[in-house]
């Protein structure tokens, strides 16, 4: 749609911009404040210039937690997306059962994130839940508590259990809006199962996937309660991501210059990364003529 | 559409292998679920005592429980208390403004619409200290409106974002008719335009109620005693005698039930507003 310039839109914006400038600006302000000061403790603060900024950057620490931060949300991505997608091709179009369907790949979207850990803690027990005492009654070492790779794979499991239904919905959705005329082409072509899918079905969704992939690695890279309920970061540090490592920093120990400085560094990684998807998703907006 | 979906269907034998899928897919979501149904009726001794499929000795006083103290129950009510207002807040002020962008170029319009994603990327982590500190200071530490503020953070950047997706498909010849006809802006926009994009409307206070509902972190760091919400009071079931698992768990479940609702509901606005807005 060809859009007319109007510098009046501003006062529409206007309610947004105060909104979002009382809870983001002047938070993000004190951050940043923060992160150049040094205290010791009553209140009296002292300018430290870059020296936090310097010490996160030759922090063990930091650069381990962005280390699984970064496993984390590859793994994740690698397996939800092509699950997702695998899963929205195989669900009914429409009718009793497509209702059926959605309203129960809802559900684990809209249980609170700590109920989800809380699902998994029990779920995961060897004495009492069904995962846990299956796997350790066919002689499997599991423990997330103690295990390392079982608390890795307790918390991928449940991201996967948490989060597949979105990417599954929004490539559901993608797929409804494909119209009949290219499915009967491809027919008439004799096209096999794979070629609709990869020259029909993939290119009409890929503008909502992307949205998908967008969602998904900005909520896993903040991941905090559900890891944080099921292992409390742990074994050792093995599953402290680097909402739980900050959390702990800020709240915890209240280091708050560290603290600010880690914060700054975090949110940049994720603006970074999140533009270059961003700028990809308009391009393709844009090729498709929307 | 249907005629042509079963000619696809007989055209490649997967109709049952999908089943399959789907079966199998619901039963990995469902399991866990179940599993906290199971252990919310059950009595402490019992799911500490064996391992069963399902409770040998059904009991509801878990919920009994949880229903009848005061300090479990205002949980639901002060979590549902600052998601409606969140839901509320958060659509007055992006109804305006996904207006504005989908209508019109103005100054800076682009830098600010991905200004305003960058909000939904904020890690709330990063913000806990500063929020708890800010609405400390202007003093409203401990109320339902500054968790729904808080919230904002996320969800105001989300909502200007779906619901401006909608308005892009509504024509912009229906706004020049309007106004030939002498309507001015406001009554314009409530009287015409805000109908015309309800189902936009319907499923973005569904993932406005979806984010502000699920969170925990901001929530529980806003507040300590009046605004409690739900998911922070669920920590309470640690006590001096270990986990109480069958409380914790009828917590969990009666969390679920608000969302189901929800669900049920909007069902055929889901799978139809995701085609036509953004998210």
């Amino acid at each position: 749609m060809n859009k007319t310039v109007n510098q009046k839109a501003w006062f529409l914006i206007l309610p947004v911009l105060v909104l979002v400038a009382f809870s983001a600006v002047i938070p993000l302000m004190t951050v940043v404040n923060y992160s150049v000061q040094d205290t010791f403790g009553n209140n009296q603060f002292f300018w430290a210039g870059l020296d936090w900024f310097r010490d996160l950057m030759s922090s063990e620490r930091m650069w381990d937690a962005l280390g699984r931060q970064i496993a984390f949300s590859a793994i994740i991505l690698v397996i939800q997306i092509p699950l997702g997608v695998f899963v929205a091709l195989n669900m009914p179009k429409k009718g009793f059962w497509a209702s059926f369907c959605l309203i129960l790949m809802s559900l684990p979207l809209l249980i609170p994130w700590n109920v989800v850990g809380t699902i998994w803690q029990i779920f995961g027990r060897v004495d009492i839940g069904l995962l846990g005492y299956t796997l350790d009654s066919f002689g499997i070492d599991y423990n997330y508590t103690q295990n390392f790779y079982a608390a890795w794979i307790t918390v991928i499991v449940m991201d996967v259990w948490h989060w597949t239904s979105l990417v599954a919905l929004l490539a559901y959705a993608g797929l409804q809006s494909i119209p009949d005329a290219y499915y009967q082409a491809a027919k008439i072509d004799q096209a096999s199962r794979w070629k609709v899918f990869r020259f029909i079905e993939l290119p009409k969704i890929m503008g909502v996937l992307m949205i998908a992939i967008l969602l998904r690695f900005m909520d896993s890279f903040m991941i905090y309660t559900e890891p944080f309920v099921v292992t409390g970061g742990g074994p050792g540090n093995s599953t402290t991501f680097l909402s739980i490592d900050l959390v702990k920093m800020a709240l915890g120990q209240f280091d708050l210059g560290p603290a600010a400085a880690f914060s700054i560094m975090y949110y940049l990684v994720i603006l970074v990364i999140s533009y270059v998807f961003y700028t990809v998703m308009t391009n393709l907006d844009k090729r498709d003529g929307h | 559409m249907s005629d042509i979906t079963n000619k696809r269907g007989m055209g490649f034998p997967r109709v049952n292998g999908s089943a399959v899928v789907m079966g199998l897919y619901l039963l990995f979501l469902l399991l866990p679920i179940y599993w906290l149904l199971n252990m919310s009726l059950k009595t402490n001794t019992e799911i500490l005592s064996g391992f069963s499929l399902w409770p040998q000795d059904l009991t509801l006083q878990n919920y009994v429980t949880i229903l009848t103290d005061a300090s479990w129950y205002t949980g639901y009510l002060n979590s549902m208390a600052y998601v409606v207002m969140n839901v509320v807040i958060s659509l007055a002020v992006a109804l305006p403004a996904a207006y504005a962008f989908s209508r019109f170029t103005f100054l800076g319009d682009k830098h600010l619409f991905f200004w305003l994603l960058t909000n939904r990327m904020a890690p709330p982590a990063v913000f806990a200290l500063p929020f708890f500190q800010l609405y400390s200071s202007v003093g409203l530490f401990d109320t339902h409106i500054a968790v729904a503020l808080a919230h904002g953070l996320f969800n105001v950047p989300l909502a200007v974002w779906i619901l401006e997706g909608f308005m892009r498909g509504v024509p912009k010849e229906i706004d020049e008719t309007a106004y030939i006809d002498g309507y001015s802006f406001p009554r314009f926009f409530i009287r015409i335009f805000t109908p015309l994009v309800a189902s936009g409307i319907g499923v973005t206070a569904f993932f406005l109620f979806m984010f502000s509902w699920v969170e925990l972190l901001l929530s529980r760091t806003l507040t300590s005693v009046d605004a409690k919400p739900i998911a922070a009071t669920m920590t309470r079931t640690v006590g001096a005698a270990g986990i109480d698992w069958g409380v914790l768990a009828a917590a969990g479940v009666l969390t679920i039930v608000p969302g189901a609702l929800v669900i049920y509901f909007v069902r055929n606005y889901i799978a139809k507003g995701f085609a036509l807005g953004r998210v």
